[in-house]
């Protein structure tokens, strides 16, 4: 509790010492998965700040949970930042509601919409207004180790629907491999599983339903077979021993040391599986993926994509200079440069060129082919039933809920929202 | 102590203000209570009747507070069942710490209490786990813990076993949260047991060698009779301690595997706060608080005696 309050202290005085002059801009962003991350955010305010001589841009930096728990607090203060990072969905719907955000649709003109994917616009709207400029997407494939499939005999790019991944999951342990590595004490990683067989399954629309609450919500028959099918999945125990005592970082270099055949996880793992890995190498080129298997039946497009869509919201009294500092951070150049430093994969519409490692620009073009781009569940549902569905995946993979009882849970979160 | 003031005869208040006038004291009231009733005021009873009057709300923490529910945050906690196994986990703290903690604490104040420089070092090294931050005890502990890289995981390669990740098992992660607690926090009391044993006259420990006490009879006739005060302390900061622990759990398992090691602070942060659901984190603070104001009162008036005197 002590710490706790010590960070929250910190914090304070980092957001009063910062509290500004006339309109220089405060930026409050979550702690980069990459070192690089950070110097790349210092060097876009600097060469701003030599463009705009006068205005200052700060960049205050927290980890993921302080950053959530510490926002609401926050963007009700006058401390609040000018502008702030965002993963969409649910979250920021509930701050759009509250109003503490500012609507800048009058400060994006239709050539300035032009500059991003429709979909990363949509990501920043509620209710028509737009309140924030995405910056980058990730997008979840099922990632795979070249030299350890092959040696077990398994040919990953056969692998279409579900039944043929559990098939090859079988066949790799019986060749002495772990089939899966998971990082289970994060939870969301086996979330990762769940909402991707949901919207396989239910398909987009059928996901959108169950947020609503329409046909039953997540008590609908398609959630239930996501988790009978996760449950199977689960069934053949497939993870590396203690995975539930595993972080989604720790478990990111178990597979960059080859201690398993597959990881599911965002196009971040690129970088991740390197940087956790005991080398610090990674799996160089035996490192590849397919995209997330079908399901027979289901109703979701095989092509659609599941991910995160990441940006910036801009918050009520923000000044001028906010949305233009903004449209700076996000333009082609800056977007390409962050694609090139493999920090994220650009939402910008032009600026794919840079991204060098070909599998990351494979993973682009899917996004941008993709008929529909499902946004993790988690963050589309908000904290409280995100929180609910991570439980709900972790606890049927653990065997202590039926899948039933999953989607139980997940409604009576919903219902309560 | 309070046989003087009983005795005083009783005036109206005016006649009391006015004799404290006349004693100067009433300058001093004037000038020193202010600011600490204010403090006092604002920072202990206004959070408490906040928390209290939030916890009838449905409040995400985002816009105005409006959505009234009664007492439905109640109702759902009523019937959580992680809550429920978070209560008990508290309770499995509370027995840990008074019949494992304490006694072992205790055990080393008595071989160690004598002032001689290994006792000293005994003591510091004994005292060293309750100077690290919970945060950092943790975090370090599960290092310890990891099968993979850690401790545990070495030692299990020396010996040529499979390893085993306690902090995953449903059934022994909490075991392993107590192992922390106990070692966090047993120098703490051992160090109470210390003070308190210095502060047995020696010449009552020599008038029972004289009379023929042994070593035990010594330990148990002398010694813990004339410490019980002290025994009654640590053990009130023990259960008030137990029902608070949360910086330990974060780290080491972050209520997992499956909500199983939550306890009822870590409830509070990981469904309250961390879930946004404002309202129903200050309705679990609220019966934590009153959980801890009845343990206090009725440990004062089972354990202390009349009046809270030790």
């Amino acid at each position: 509790m002590k710490s706790f309050c010590l960070g929250a202290a910190t914090v304070l005085g980092l957001t009063l010492a910062g509290s500004a002059l006339a309109d220089d801009v405060r930026m409050l962003a979550i702690e980069p998965n990459v070192p690089e991350g950070r110097q790349y955010y210092l060097d876009v305010a600097k060469a701003y700040e030599a463009e705009k001589p006068g205005t200052k841009v700060q960049f205050d930096f927290l980890d993921d949970t302080s950053f959530k728990s510490k926002l609401p607090t926050l963007l009700q203060s006058s401390a609040r930042p000018d502008a702030f990072f965002t993963w969409t969905g649910g979250v920021f719907a509930e701050q759009a509601k509250a109003g503490v955000l500012k609507d800048i649709s009058a400060d994006f003109t239709d050539a300035d919409r032009k500059n991003y994917s429709p979909s990363g616009i949509q990501s920043m709207s509620h209710d028509g207004k737009l309140y924030g400029v995405p910056m980058y997407a990730a997008s979840v494939v099922l990632w795979y180790n070249k030299a350890l499939v092959e040696k077990a005999g398994v040919d990953p790019k056969a692998i279409k629907n579900w039944e043929d991944l559990l098939a090859a999951s079988k066949k790799i342990q019986g060749a002495g491999i772990v089939p899966i590595v998971m990082g289970g004490k994060d939870k969301w990683p086996i979330a990762l599983f769940y909402g991707q067989l949901a919207a396989r399954i239910a398909g987009t629309d059928g996901v959108a339903a169950a947020d609503k609450g329409e046909n039953e919500g997540f008590n609908n028959p398609a959630f239930i077979q996501a988790g009978e099918a996760l449950k199977q999945l689960a069934d053949i125990k497939p993870f590396q021993p203690g995975y539930m005592d595993t972080t989604q970082p720790k478990a990111a270099g178990l597979f960059g040391d080859g201690k398993g055949a597959f990881y599911l996880a965002g196009n971040f793992l690129v970088g991740a599986q390197a940087q956790n890995s005991a080398s610090g190498k990674g799996l160089g080129d035996d490192l590849d993926f397919i995209t997330f298997p079908a399901v027979e039946g289901g109703k979701g497009d095989p092509a659609d994509t599941f991910g995160g869509v990441n940006g910036w919201l801009v918050t009520k009294d923000a000044g001028k200079s906010t949305v233009d500092f903004l449209k700076f951070l996000t333009n082609n150049k800056n977007q390409t440069e962050g694609g090139r430093l493999k920090i994220w994969l650009p939402i910008g519409t032009d600026a794919q060129s840079g991204i060098a490692d070909p599998r990351l620009r494979r993973i682009a073009e899917d996004l941008s082919k993709a008929p529909h781009h499902q946004l993790y569940l988690d963050q589309m549902l908000g904290a409280s039933v995100g929180a609910a569905l991570n439980d709900a995946a972790a606890q049927i993979v653990t065997g202590d809920i039926s899948p039933e009882e999953a989607a139980a849970l997940v409604e009576e979160a919903r219902e309560m929202r | 102590m309070t046989t003087m003031t009983g005795s005083r005869p009783q005036l109206s208040p005016a006649a009391r203000i006015a004799r404290m006038h006349r004693q100067g004291k009433l300058t001093a009231l004037l000038l020193f209570l202010p600011p600490a009733l204010v403090l006092f005021t604002l920072f202990v009873i206004w959070p408490i009747f906040n928390a209290a009057n939030l916890s009838f709300f449905k409040w995400s923490g985002y816009g105005a507070i409006d959505n009234f529910v009664g007492t439905q945050n109640y109702q759902r906690l009523a019937n959580h069942s992680v809550f429920h196994q978070s209560l008990w986990n508290s309770v499995k703290l509370i027995l840990a710490s008074l019949f494992i903690q304490i006694p072992l604490a205790l055990t080393l104040a008595l071989l160690i209490y004598k002032k001689t420089s290994i006792n000293t070092a005994f003591r510091l090294i004994f005292f060293a786990p309750y100077i690290l931050a919970e945060i950092a005890s943790g975090v370090i502990w599960s290092f310890i813990f990891d099968g993979d890289f850690g401790v545990s995981g070495q030692i299990a390669t020396a010996l040529g076993i499979e390893p085993f990740y306690i902090l995953a098992d449903r059934q022994f992660a909490f075991l392993a949260i107590i192992t922390v607690v106990v070692w966090k926090y047993f120098g703490y009391h051992m160090m109470i047991f210390i003070a308190a044993l210095q502060a047995v006259p020696d010449d009552l420990i020599e008038a029972a060698e004289i009379d023929g006490a042994g070593r035990w009879q010594k330990v148990f006739y002398v010694k813990l009779p004339l410490i019980m005060h002290a025994i009654k302390l640590s053990a009130f900061f023990a259960i008030v301690g137990a029902l608070q622990v949360f910086d330990i759990i974060i780290p080491l398992t972050n209520g997992g595997p499956s909500n199983s090691t939550h306890s009822i602070v870590s409830y509070l942060y990981t469904y309250g706060l961390a879930q946004l659901n404002v309202g129903y984190g200050a309705a679990v603070g609220v019966v934590l608080f009153i959980l801890c104001m009845v343990t206090a009162f009725s440990y004062r008036r089972l354990a202390m005696g009349k009046g809270g005197a030790l």
